[in-house]
């Protein structure tokens, strides 16, 4: 048999290419910390990204310098989105230096989120260390939005210090709620501080689930969520129900510049959200 | 001998995580010399360099660990609640503590009498190492939490 | 294979060669093959039968790569060059859009793409099965790779059968050659004796047999397609390397803390020579370039490696910053987690990495030397 070549493709592709930015505007910006602010922003036109689901990320462009990573922590259905820029590296600082009314370049959502309809029925703890708390943050209103179909809700907040936790009033409404437990910890504080000090996992023992009925999602610095996931682990968590959040450099966010590659996974398609039992042989090697 | 000591002392202790399931002649005997206290927000439970003769069981409150030296601001390096204890330095020479212990806010606490919990540990050698196999654990788990906090674990 | 519909294989005398050339143009490809330049054989434009290495072949050993007269006026009588069709698929260096400020926005203009139809003259085996690989990579996926799918409709592959392995070939142990199997439109082999030089000619694909008919070539004689079957016998007999690939995906998967990686990591320079000549490597990164007034900003995607320490760059700081973990990574890569990416190996067994690494790391020796359990694991630091 012959097999038929593909016909000749159109000289220029009429498809937008998958890597072009859509324009946004910048409608806030919040400072959440001395190197961190929060970027709200809408769609400038008609074009614009499909809804995010929690644990999903953008690619954010500052024109001219380049684009950057960035998890989306909130999303509306009008289309406006909240991303937690920190400043690092060229491009997250252009980010941050971007004010209301100026254009912000858009593409994604990428990756696979947090997996919330798995955890229906059991008992749900969430680590969040630093900057680990904002890609968390829709995944905690999306299991108070149907909080019935869920067990105990248990959110731990870490921070290196009382001025490195990012939503602090937001912080504080979730506290007085009833249906849900927040407890929040930093690695050390000054007399300032009234709340708890001593590293994330020293606040598990307090915590109240039913361990191999748990779903424990977990997101921050890579040692931080190693040591979160072995810590539930050791409390009798499975560890293909411990999701952590994987962050690595990525180029394309589209599984095809090599880039994110952390073991047999994409970061940015397979993941960021993967489990820890997948995760765990690598995680104990360096450099991997 | 000393005076029973009065029985709700004994179920305090015997209920702490500290002492639940050992021997409760070991309980009675460090009941017998102990005290519960009261801490308004702000005391000091310990200060660092003076005299450690206490080992003191949380039962409700908050208390921090401070570090400082004169010429940096104090550091909470940890927060001790309910159920957890603070204090070692009475077990280990020179006895001095090497931390300020102040309450964050109201606490209560059992206060043990370091030398003589140490002398009856040492008459009865089961008790003490009844006694080590749960405290060292503390001690390992506190030293775990440093090498964690030295990681910096949020800094990237 | 051959289906009815091609006529069956042809034979062209080796006089009648530039005929081809002339049937490949009337079809519309420009040609890309191989030619002599730089003291290598590389793949560029050809112009006519004259550009190709005709008595040329290459001796090929780990770190070793050097031209030589062939007794005789073979037109494909080398193994394969420092370059890879990869290029034409998948350039260097690619601009993808350009973005122009628009008042307080901007917009993005795409890219055309070079609408030239390209004939690959000179496929190898294991190249067209290189050719399988990256199409899994940059097509197989959610988003298929605008560019490489829009060059990729436009080629023809013209394969030619191996009549030498070279020193550092080891495609029979991958499966992917010396034989061609799927994936050319035309299969050449260039049979040197005994008779006259002459090439058999087979067609594949539509494509493929609508060049063939342009061409006044009678049906081969049974014995030449004997002959043809003897040389890609006697090529996959002498072959230059080879490699264990039983269980190769779990046993990287297993050794990732081997002594056997402090080894090579002495040896390695961290170059990217392996990466670059690679047929499979698909790394890239991107690159902002503005114009000089800064309304206008070209986006251009250009080859990466694994190798680079800027690789996996995160908040200011590399993720693998020894030598060992990035050639870790591209071994592993290569041959293990590429199975678990796309089905299937990343390495098709052409060399091309042994014998153009400075230092002459073969990646058969070190897969060899992973599978021995190191003598003691006191190297490994208790956890």
């Amino acid at each position: 048999m012959l097999a038929d070549p593909s016909p000749p493709a159109a000289a220029i592709d009429p498809e937008p290419p998958p890597l072009a930015p859509i324009p946004y505007v910048v409608r806030s910006v919040t400072t959440e910390t001395p190197d961190t602010v929060t970027l709200t922003i809408r769609p400038s036109a008609t074009r614009r990204i499909a809804t995010p689901r929690p644990g999903q990320f953008n690619m954010l462009y500052a024109f001219g310098v380049g684009e950057s990573a960035i998890s989306v922590s909130r999303a509306t259905p009008e289309g406006e989105l909240v991303h937690t820029v920190r400043r690092v590296g060229k491009v997250t600082n252009a980010l941050a230096a971007l004010t209301p009314g100026d254009t912000v370049g858009v593409r994604g959502p990428y990756g696979r989120g947090w997996p919330i309809a798995e955890a229906r029925g059991g008992d749900v703890v969430v680590i969040a260390g630093g900057l680990g708390l904002p890609p968390l943050r829709p995944a905690v209103y999306a299991i108070l939005s149907q909080r019935e179909s869920f067990g105990r809700v248990e959110v731990i907040y870490g921070a290196r210090s009382p001025k490195d936790l990012v939503y602090y009033d937001e912080i504080q409404t979730w506290r007085r709620r009833t249906d849900v437990r927040f407890q929040t910890t930093v690695d050390a504080a000054g007399r300032d501080w009234y709340g708890d000090v001593g590293v994330v996992t020293t606040r598990l023992p307090d915590a109240r689930f039913d361990p191999p009925k748990t779903t424990a999602f977990v997101c921050g610095p890579e040692i931080m969520m190693t040591l979160s996931a072995k810590a539930l682990a050791d409390r009798g968590v499975p560890r293909d129900r411990i999701w952590v959040s994987m962050e690595r450099n990525m180029k394309c966010a589209i599984g095809l510049c090599g880039h994110c590659q952390f073991g047999p996974s994409f970061v940015c398609r397979d993941g960021p959200v993967l489990r820890f039992s997948a995760l765990e042989p690598f995680l104990a090697v360096k450099e991997v | 001998m000393s005076a029973a000591p009065p029985p709700d002392l004994v179920g305090e202790i015997a209920n702490h995580p500290l002492f639940a399931g050992l021997d409760p002649k070991l309980v009675r005997s460090a009941a017998s010399t102990a005290q519960e206290r009261e801490f308004a927000a702000g005391d000091l439970l310990a200060r660092e360099g003076t005299t450690a003769d206490t080992l003191l069981l949380i039962l409700r409150g908050k208390v921090a660990l401070e570090v400082g030296a004169a010429d940096r601001p104090t550091l909470t390096v940890q927060t001790v609640g309910p159920g957890e204890v603070v204090g070692w330095s009475w077990f280990v020479p020179p006895f001095r503590w090497r931390f300020d212990a102040r309450a964050v806010k109201p606490t209560r606490a059992i206060v043990l009498n370091g030398p003589a919990l140490r002398e009856t540990l040492s008459r009865h050698p089961a008790w003490g190492f009844a006694f080590l196999v749960r405290f060292l654990p503390l001690i390992a788990e506190r030293l775990e939490n440093t090498r964690i906090q030295l990681l910096d674990i949020h800094a990237r | 294979m051959v289906g009815s519909g091609t006529g069956g294989p042809r034979t062209l005398p080796r006089e009648e060669f530039p005929a081809f050339f002339e049937a490949l143009r009337a079809e519309g490809y420009a040609i890309v093959g191989p030619t002599v330049r730089d003291g290598a054989i590389v793949y560029d434009r050809l112009e006519g039968v004259d550009d190709l290495p005709i008595g040329w072949t290459d001796r090929q050993e780990a770190g070793r790569y050097r031209l030589e007269r062939r007794s005789d006026r073979a037109l494909f009588g080398y193994s394969v060059g420092p370059f890879t069709w990869k290029k034409f698929l998948f350039p260097p260096r690619e601009r993808l859009f350009t973005i122009t400020r628009d008042g307080p926005s901007f917009s993005v203009a795409p890219e055309a793409t070079d609408p030239t139809r390209l004939a690959l003259l000179g496929m190898r085996a294991c190249e067209l099965a290189g050719l399988e690989v990256t199409d899994r990579v940059f097509q197989g996926g959610a988003v298929a790779d605008p560019g490489y799918s829009a060059r990729r409709s436009r080629i023809l592959r013209v394969a030619v059968q191996c009549g030498q392995a070279g020193g550092t070939c080891f495609c029979v142990s991958m499966g992917t050659g010396p034989g061609v199997r799927d994936g050319a439109d035309l299969v050449l082999t260039e049979i040197l004796e005994p008779g006259p030089h002459r090439f058999l000619f087979e067609a594949r694909t539509r494509a493929g047999a609508g060049v063939l008919a342009r061409l006044n070539a009678p049906a081969a004689a049974v014995a030449d397609e004997r002959t043809a079957g003897e040389i890609v016998a006697r090529t996959a007999s002498s072959m230059g390397r080879s490699l264990d690939t039983a269980g190769v995906r779990d046993l990287l998967r297993e050794t990732l803390q081997h002594p056997r990686w402090d080894d090579v990591a002495r040896r390695c320079l961290s170059c990217t020579n392996c990466t670059m000549v690679c047929p499979t490597c698909f790394c890239s990164t991107q690159e902002e370039v503005p114009d000089l007034t800064g309304a206008t900003v070209e986006r251009w995607r250009r080859w990466d490696s694994c190798f680079n320490l800027a690789f996996t760059e995160l908040h200011g700081t590399a993720v693998r910053k020894s030598g060992l973990s990035r050639y870790r990574q591209w071994l592993t890569h290569k041959l293990g987690t590429w199975h678990d990416q796309f089905g299937t190996s990343g390495c098709i067994g052409c060399g091309r990495c042994i014998t153009w690494c400075p230092v002459g790391i073969d990646l058969t020796a070190e897969i060899a030397a992973l599978r021995v359990a190191p003598a003691s694991t006191s190297k490994e630091a208790p956890r």
